[in-house]
């Protein structure tokens, strides 16, 4: 293979002369991290919504849930992004949609949208599969020891759910950072876009592409591994996944 | 708000979109999702080998790929393959593949990840007693796959491997990156050539919408229908 490897080009200052190429990828991993979190705040908040709506007994209110779910899970992402970021500020009263295209980092609000709604739309249907999964029992005890709908889902409902549902939200939100790579295409600087950048004005295409690839697997490990703790803290006891109790004297 | 939506655009570019665009993204979701299975259930039987060394190898390429996203990947192979092509033929430069084909290569490798966690969910759903039945039978290795854990592992996961395949095809959107013209990227280029980003983005979202709907509600009936009654 007749490539130059070189590895120094990390240290050498890239184009915009201030920050050194690592410097740049730290950059970008930043703002994958901080698209990821915000996105994933609004998808946990509207998935919750949704899913709990998909659970209740108005025939309606299920049917609007459904329909949502299917809209934002059947959209390919990156046109979903591109309705945002290009069609919305169109369609929008003018001065809200001029607004809107002068924001200062809009691509970053954006993103956080668009994928915020994206990822919704599959957090509502573990939220749903997790309150679903509960006995019966547990809502019809909670409302006959006189709580309200609202506080049955809260203080009954929802704690379980979550907690049994805890690993596919894992890969959730593994998959809201990895997706986030796709806000390049409307000019965020996040991971992605910043090793291609590298690529653009260095040549050094592997040295590049190998950093943004650690980088991601080592977000990767340490969310895994993260999350296992909690798992293993929040286990509801009596569960399969819940480690036997230990008899202590 | 929809005052001056311009219908005729879409109409006038019809043939290009699908003609040119939908046939790409139609024919890439095809031939990735067919060599991914393949590719994938390879990888799954070499994860659940015996022999550490083969199973290590596969666990770390499908673990590889699932922790990076697909548009990295897709970076990776565009200025990958023509090394790994100049490899291959012994060229004394790295071959110029162009972008289609290293698209089709990129998502073959990488759907095969995922096909390959779907096909190892298969592989593990069948009893072991029928391994051991099979090996009591005299058959071997291959046989024992071929003949009877494959068949019923596949079976088991249509509805999942379908949906996956839906995924997939969404995901083509993807090379877009790449300036091909698959579908998105012919409404992209209609899009920008005649200034007409709401009428072009909004049909391409309707257009995958309604094919990704209907083909999860097929999904949907045949699960029903192939389930196994146990």
């Amino acid at each position: 293979m007749n490539y130059n490897w070189n590895w120094g080009i990390f240290f050498q200052t890239s184009p915009d002369g201030v920050h050194t190429y690592l410097e740049t990828l730290l950059l970008g991993t930043g703002w994958t991290l901080a698209t990821a979190l915000s996105a994933w705040c609004l998808a946990l908040a509207m998935g919750s919504l949704v899913g709990v709506i998909r659970t209740t007994p108005h025939r309606w209110l299920v049917r609007l849930g459904n329909a949502y779910v299917e809209l934002f899970r059947n959209i390919p992402l990156l046109v979903q992004m591109f309705l945002w970021y290009f069609v919305l500020p169109e369609i929008v009263p003018i001065q809200l949609g001029d607004w809107l295209k002068q924001l200062p980092d809009a691509s970053f609000y954006t993103a956080v949208v668009a994928l915020g709604f994206y990822t919704s739309a599959r957090v509502a249907e573990q939220v749903r599969a997790g309150i679903l999964s509960l006995a019966r029992g547990q809502g019809w005890a909670a409302l006959a020891l006189g709580l309200t709908r609202t506080q049955a889902y809260l203080y009954v409902l929802l704690p379980m759910a979550y907690r049994i549902i805890l690993p596919p939200l894992t890969s959730e939100f593994l998959n809201i950072i990895k997706n986030s790579a796709v806000a390049l295409t409307i000019g965020l600087m996040e991971l992605t876009a910043r090793a291609r950048a590298m690529q653009e004005f260095s040549f050094q295409v592997f040295e590049a592409f190998t950093a943004a690839t650690i980088i991601y697997i080592v977000i990767n490990i340490i969310v895994t591994f993260g999350m296992r703790y909690v798992e293993q803290r929040v286990a509801v006891p009596g569960l399969i996944g819940a480690k036997p109790a230990v008899a202590t004297h | 708000m929809f005052s001056n939506f311009d219908y005729d655009v879409i109409i006038r570019s019809l043939p290009y979109l699908f003609y040119d665009g939908m046939t790409f993204t139609l024919a890439l979701t095809a031939f990735a999702s067919v060599g991914g299975i393949i590719f994938g259930t390879l990888l799954a039987m070499m994860r659940l080998s015996g022999f550490v060394p083969i199973s290590v190898l596969a666990a770390g390429y499908v673990n590889l790929m699932r922790s990076v996203p697909l548009l990295l990947v897709i970076f990776w192979f565009y200025f990958l393959v023509p090394y790994i092509g100049q490899w291959i033929t012994g060229a004394s430069r790295p071959v110029q593949v162009g972008a289609s084909v290293s698209s089709f290569v990129t998502f073959t490798l990488f759907e095969a990840a995922y096909f390959a966690e779907i096909m190892r969910a298969g592989i593990q759903s069948i009893p072991r007693g029928q391994v051991g039945a099979a090996q009591a039978l005299g058959m071997t290795y291959l046989q024992t796959m071929g003949y009877i854990v494959l068949p019923q592992a596949f079976r088991n996961m249509v509805p999942v491997l379908l949906t996956q395949t839906i995924i997939l095809f969404q995901d083509t959107s993807l090379v877009y990156v790449l300036s091909i013209t698959d579908f998105l990227g012919a409404a992209s280029k209609v899009a920008q050539r005649d200034g007409r980003l709401v009428e072009m983005y909004l049909f391409a979202a309707l257009v995958y919408f309604v094919i990704s709907f209907v083909a999860s509600l097929l999904v949907r009936r045949l699960q029903r229908r192939v389930a196994v009654i146990r």
